[in-house]
Formats: C-alpha cells, sequence, structure tokens
C-alpha cells in the first residue's frame, strides 16, 4: 500500500475460458427453471383468467426469454480459469462476479462431478475444498478430459505438499 | 531352511484398556431426562385422575428411559493409545469412532446439574475437520471429574503424548489467570437484551404448560388487559413499559448469573487457553494456543453504547453451538482488548489498531439501502393503506439513515505485522484479528452495484471460527493492495497495474 504506482491495482483475468458447450448448458438450465415457472401459470390461465394474471404470465415470459438468452453468453464471456503450480485461481457469475484464490498448498480434496446434463454435453464440474468452510473453488463447465486431467494434476501436486493444511 | 535360526521377536502393540463411562450415568442419564419430562408426567399422573393406563404409560416411559440408560452404558467404552482416541457405542446400530490424537484441537468439558451432583463430567474432543457436518469429534458423556480432568491434560498435550513424566509435571503446575469474573460486569447484563428474549421464551412455556395442564390463564389476562386499557393512554404505556423494563433487567442479571458465575480465563502450562464458567452447568473449554488464528469483538449496539464488549476466539476444532468459543462475557471493552492481547500473546491487542475508513461510495451504499426499502414501503403503504400507516414508515426513515451512517462508521480494516483486521456491522458490530498465517485462500466480489461504485468485497478463508471473514465494500485497488500484502505471494501473480 506504497502507491508508488499512480496505476490502479486490478485483478487479471485467469487465462482460460471453459467450454464453449457451457452456453448451451446454462440456456438448458434457464429454460427449465422458466419452464417450471410458466407452466403451472398457463393451466390456471386456462381455466381462469384474469387480467392479473395474464400481465404476470406475459411478464414471466419477457423475463424469462431476456434471462435465457442474455445470461449464458454473458456467463460464458466472465467465467474463466487458472491453475499454476501454487494456486488455482477462477473468476465465476454475471451480473455479479467473484474471483476465487486457493493455494495448492492447502487443498484437501479435488472432486470431479457431472449432472445428467453435463454428461449428455460432455461437461464437467472440478470442486477444490481446502479447509476453510467456505472456501470451495468450483470449476464449472470443462470439457469431460480436461477437468480429469487439471484434477489428476491438482492431485498430484497436493500429495506431494506436506502439512495438514489447517 | 533356516529354521534353526532364532524367531524374531513378535511385535507386541502396547495393549490399552477400554473403559467404560462412569457407572454413576446410570443414575445421572434418566435423571437428567426425567427432569425434562416432569411436565408430561405431572399432566399425566395428577390431572389423569389416576387412570389406570395412565400411571401404566408413565411407569413405562420411565422403565424405558432407565433400561436405555443401562444399554447405552453397557455397550459404550472408550480407549485412549498413544495414536488414537477411540470410542465404540451402540446395541442395534454400532458405532466405531475414532480420533487421531495429532488431531485434537480442543476439549470441552460440560457438566449439567445432574452430572454436578454425582461429580461428572462430560467430555467433547473437537478435531476441526468438517467432512461431515455435525459429527465432528466425538463426546464421552460422562467420565468422574478427575478422570475427564486426567483427560483433558492428556489429550492437548499431544508432542508430550509419549512421555508420562511430563505430563504429571504439567498436571501439578497451575495456570495463568488472564481474566476472571468481576461482579461489577453485571451492569452490563441489561445491555444484552438476553432478558427480554429469556422473558418472551419462559412466557411462550408457561402459556404452553397453562393450555396443556387446562389451566385458565387467559380469562383474568383479558380482565387485566380491560382493566389497563380502561386507564388513560398515558398511564398505560408509562406502566407496559415500566414492567418490560424491570423483566428485562432481571432476566437478563439472572441469565447472565446463570452463564458466566465463576467465569474465569487461564493459560494452562500446556500451552492452551480455557474457559470456565457456569452456575448450574459448568464448562471449561480448553483450546490448543496453536490453533488459534484470532479474536473477534462482538459490540452489540447497546452494548457498544454503555461501553462494552464481549470476545470470542477464532479458532479450528468448536462447534458453533452453545458458545464454546466464547472467550470473555459481556465486559468493559477495555476489558476486551485486554484480554485479547493477553490470549494472543501480544503487548498490545491488534483489536485497538487504528483501522482505515472504507471510500464514501461505501457510505452511499450503505444509506441507499437504509433509505430506499422504507421509501418504497411508504410508497405501496400510500396506495393500499389508511394513511397513518406510510407516515409512520416516513418517521422511520431518519432513525434508519442513522443506522445506514453508523454501518458506515464501522466499516474499516488494517494491517499489522502479524494480524488482518476487519470490522463492520451496527445493530452487532464485530471486529476480527485473523492471523496472516491463518489464511488459506481469498475471494474477492463484487456486485452489479460494487462495480458501478468501483468497490469490491474481500473475504480471507480460514480454517477457523466462521470459514471466511469479510472485508465489506473497499475499494478495489485498495482491497487488493491489503489481500497482496497480508499473504505475500498468493495474489501476486494475478494482480496487474
Amino acid at each position: 500500500m506504497d502507491g508508488v504506482s499512480s496505476e490502479v491495482l486490478r485483478l487479471r483475468a485467469p487465462r482460460h475460458q471453459v467450454s464453449r458447450k457451457s452456453i448451451t448448458l446454462w440456456t438448458l438450465h434457464a429454460l427449465i427453471g422458466w419452464t417450471v415457472l410458466l407452466v403451472p401459470q398457463l393451466v390456471v390461465l386456462i381455466f381462469a383468467s384474469s387480467p392479473w394474471q395474464f400481465a404476470a404470465a406475459i411478464a414471466t415470459l419477457v423475463l424469462g426469454t431476456a434471462h435465457t438468452l442474455v445470461m449464458p453468453r454473458w456467463r460464458y464471456r466472465v467465467h474463466r480459469w487458472e491453475a499454476t503450480p501454487d494456486a488455482v485461481y477462477t473468476l465465476a457469475g454475471w451480473l455479479n462476479q467473484e474471483w476465487r484464490i486457493a493455494p495448492v498448498s492447502r487443498i484437501q480434496t479435488v472432486d470431479t462431478k457431472r449432472g445428467p446434463l453435463q454428461q449428455l454435453l460432455g461437461l464437467s464440474t472440478v470442486t477444490v475444498t481446502t479447509a476453510s468452510a467456505a472456501g470451495p473453488v468450483h470449476i464449472e463447465g470443462l470439457d469431460h478430459d480436461d477437468a480429469v486431467r487439471l484434477a489428476d494434476e491438482l492431485t498430484t501436486t497436493t500429495q506431494a505438499t506436506p502439512g495438514d493444511a489447517t | 531352511m533356516t529354521t534353526d535360526l532364532p524367531h524374531a521377536p513378535e511385535y507386541a502393540e502396547p495393549v490399552v484398556d477400554w473403559h467404560r463411562l462412569d457407572v454413576r450415568m446410570l443414575i445421572v442419564r434418566p435423571l437428567n431426562e426425567l427432569v425434562g419430562l416432569v411436565p408430561l408426567m405431572v399432566g399425566l399422573l395428577v390431572l389423569g385422575g389416576g387412570e389406570t393406563w395412565r400411571i401404566l404409560t408413565s411407569l413405562g416411559v420411565i422403565a424405558a428411559i432407565v433400561l436405555f440408560g443401562l444399554l447405552r452404558w453397557l455397550t459404550t467404552r472408550y480407549r485412549i493409545t498413544t495414536e488414537q482416541v477411540e470410542m465404540h457405542t451402540g446395541l442395534f446400530v454400532r458405532k466405531r469412532l475414532a480420533v487421531p490424537r495429532d488431531r485434537i484441537r480442543t476439549v470441552d468439558l460440560t457438566a449439567k446439574l445432574g452430572h454436578r451432583l454425582f461429580g461428572l463430567s462430560a467430555i467433547r474432543v473437537g478435531t476441526g475437520q468438517r467432512d461431515q457436518p455435525g459429527e465432528d469429534g466425538l463426546t464421552l458423556d460422562a467420565v468422574s471429574s478427575a478422570e475427564a480432568e486426567r483427560l483433558r491434560v492428556l489429550l492437548l498435550t499431544i508432542a508430550k503424548a509419549e512421555n508420562p513424566a511430563v505430563t504429571e509435571v504439567a498436571e501439578q503446575r497451575p495456570g495463568v489467570v488472564l481474566s476472571k469474573w468481576d461482579k461489577r460486569w453485571l451492569r452490563y447484563a441489561p445491555l444484552t437484551l438476553s432478558g427480554l428474549v429469556a422473558a418472551g421464551a419462559l412466557f411462550g412455556f408457561v402459556m404452553n404448560f397453562a393450555r396443556e395442564l387446562d389451566i385458565e390463564v387467559f380469562d383474568p389476562m383479558t380482565q387485566a388487559a380491560h382493566w389497563v386499557a380502561d386507564q388513560p393512554i398515558g398511564l398505560t404505556i408509562a406502566l407496559f413499559s415500566g414492567v418490560v423494563l424491570l423483566v428485562a433487567t432481571l432476566g437478563s442479571v439472572l441469565v447472565y448469573v446463570v452463564q458466566f458465575w465463576g467465569y474465569q480465563l487461564t493459560r494452562e502450562p500446556d500451552d492452551t487457553v480455557r474457559v470456565r464458567r457456569g452456575l448450574l452447568t459448568t464448562r471449561s473449554v480448553s483450546v490448543a494456543e496453536q490453533r488459534l488464528r484470532g479474536v473477534e469483538l462482538v459490540e452489540p449496539l447497546l452494548l457498544r453504547a454503555g461501553r462494552g464488549a464481549h470476545a470470542k476466539t477464532v479458532t479450528t476444532g468448536l462447534g458453533r453451538k452453545g458458545e464454546s468459543n466464547l472467550l470473555l462475557p459481556p465486559a468493559p471493552v477495555t476489558e476486551a482488548h485486554r484480554v485479547s492481547a493477553a490470549v494472543l500473546r501480544q503487548d498490545e491487542s491488534p483489536t485497538t489498531t487504528p483501522l482505515r475508513r472504507h471510500p464514501l461510495a461505501a457510505l452511499r451504499r450503505r444509506l441507499v439501502r437504509a433509505v430506499v426499502p422504507l421509501l418504497v414501503l411508504a410508497a405501496v403503504l400510500a396506495w393500499f393503506a389508511p394513511s397513518w400507516a406510510w407516515q409512520v414508515v416516513l418517521a422511520l426513515v431518519p432513525f434508519s439513515a442513522a443506522l445506514g451512517w453508523d454501518r458506515y462508521r464501522s466499516l474499516g480494516h488494517a494491517l499489522t505485522d502479524r494480524y488482518l483486521l476487519a470490522r463492520a456491522g451496527s445493530a452487532i458490530r464485530e471486529t476480527v484479528a485473523l492471523q496472516r498465517t491463518g489464511i488459506i485462500g481469498w475471494r474477492v466480489s463484487r456486485s452489479f452495484f460494487q462495480r458501478r461504485a468501483g468497490l469490491v468485497t474481500i473475504s480471507a478463508t480460514t480454517a477457523a471460527g466462521d470459514g471466511a471473514y469479510h472485508v465489506i465494500d473497499v475499494a478495489e485497488a485498495d482491497g487488493l493492495a491489503l489481500a497482496d500484502e497480508a499473504v505475500p505471494d498468493l495474489l501476486r501473480p494475478f494482480l496487474e497495474r
């Protein structure tokens, strides 16, 4: 905090982007979520329609369409990750964004996980946990092969580090 | 074949005996459980008019409880080997728990009233492993107080475990008293509001109980309410607030005494920090000093107005339940600083370090959050509700804004040579001093509105305490510089100018 440079200190973007197929995944997630919200409203509309309910359904439809179109592309531009020999570094989010840094020396477990949609698209999530209850680092939407390779790499480097990581 | 060679001596693992829990638990456990069932028993026996099935049910319940206690005692055994603490328990579902001794972070001795009558104590061993929530460590309920004390010293003496002689010596030296109960602290009790909470809970319990027993409480109360309502409004308000104030004060003093009677904070010769307290249920929580990651000072609004504070440890291996991380009960804030310094072995408490203010954009965010929701609510109420409703809401705006201003004034951060300091909150202001070596990662978050204001929230993750401590709404460059300096080389590769 010596203020040598007048330029502003910033976090740089992590080096790697996630798989492009993530856009499809997020689009599907959003579609499912909004469908669950919309279908009951439509059912109600069929049986008893009031102007209020009609307005609510239209609002849901407009919001849902906008969210489904915008969110996945925005996320894809934001989500990035990087693993150096010393740390795992990620950036995630869209409206609200979060950088997470976990030093390799403090890593406790490295997991890969795939939900049904992810399996369909050949994607995986790598989760890196530390001893902190608040500190897991998720790298969402990696190609499955990349995810397995990354998890192996991290596991190897973690095992080479002594100590109980607390 | 080489049969004529002598056999190698067989490796003999040191035999360690299995122990049972103290036999007195056969009486104490049913006693503790029966105390909780007294209302039910009374209901069944007294009010049932002596019907046979009610008496039989009661006897059945008692027999089941006693039998359960017996089974539990018969099936539970524990032993402490050089590597781990083992416990076997359960008849139908057998559980075998083992805790490696080098993972033990804390030892918590709790003696309820029933335990104390018979000189017993439950002992809980905390490890700080969070793999399975709620399954942290193991509990021996209960052993004799002398055995509990022996185990406490034994389990926390990690390095010296193989050498019993050292343990004996450590046992005999008394600890250094860092702080102890002072009856002048009782004046902080009414500022904690615990009396109101306790009175509310008691009121609820009595009402519930009365309804169970069909005692008519509503009629007299309604009559009293009518009588009060007939009086002039000024008298009613005065009477009501007088009663509430009296009940709250008495209740909070009572709660304070019950919780913190005999409070004593010591540093034991085996390098553990130990807190003892309690009037009816006594507790003794010991934390291995090398596992202490810092101290948190908590100042609720009222307590802060009276220049008081209480303190918590930031440490691994303590459950969140039951305030086991308490370091100092509500006391003068100077005492809180003194205790923090003593516990952390510093000359000056890091909690007294002057803090850097956060940018004015943070103030704007606090004020917007304080005022805008109220204005929206007032607008909605003006639409739907009678006119006094939105006027009341509007009248609250200045108070809310003042709270927002105070929330901004609370924000602050600093860095000392060993600690990261962060402060936030108004209704409950919390100041944390977190050991810089205890930080095991960073989270930097920026919401849509924070980005527009050029602010970020920096969270230091740690294995201890809450898991993450936040520096809220700090200017982006300042926050990153702080994180970079607090843990050298972790953030550096990812920063750019």
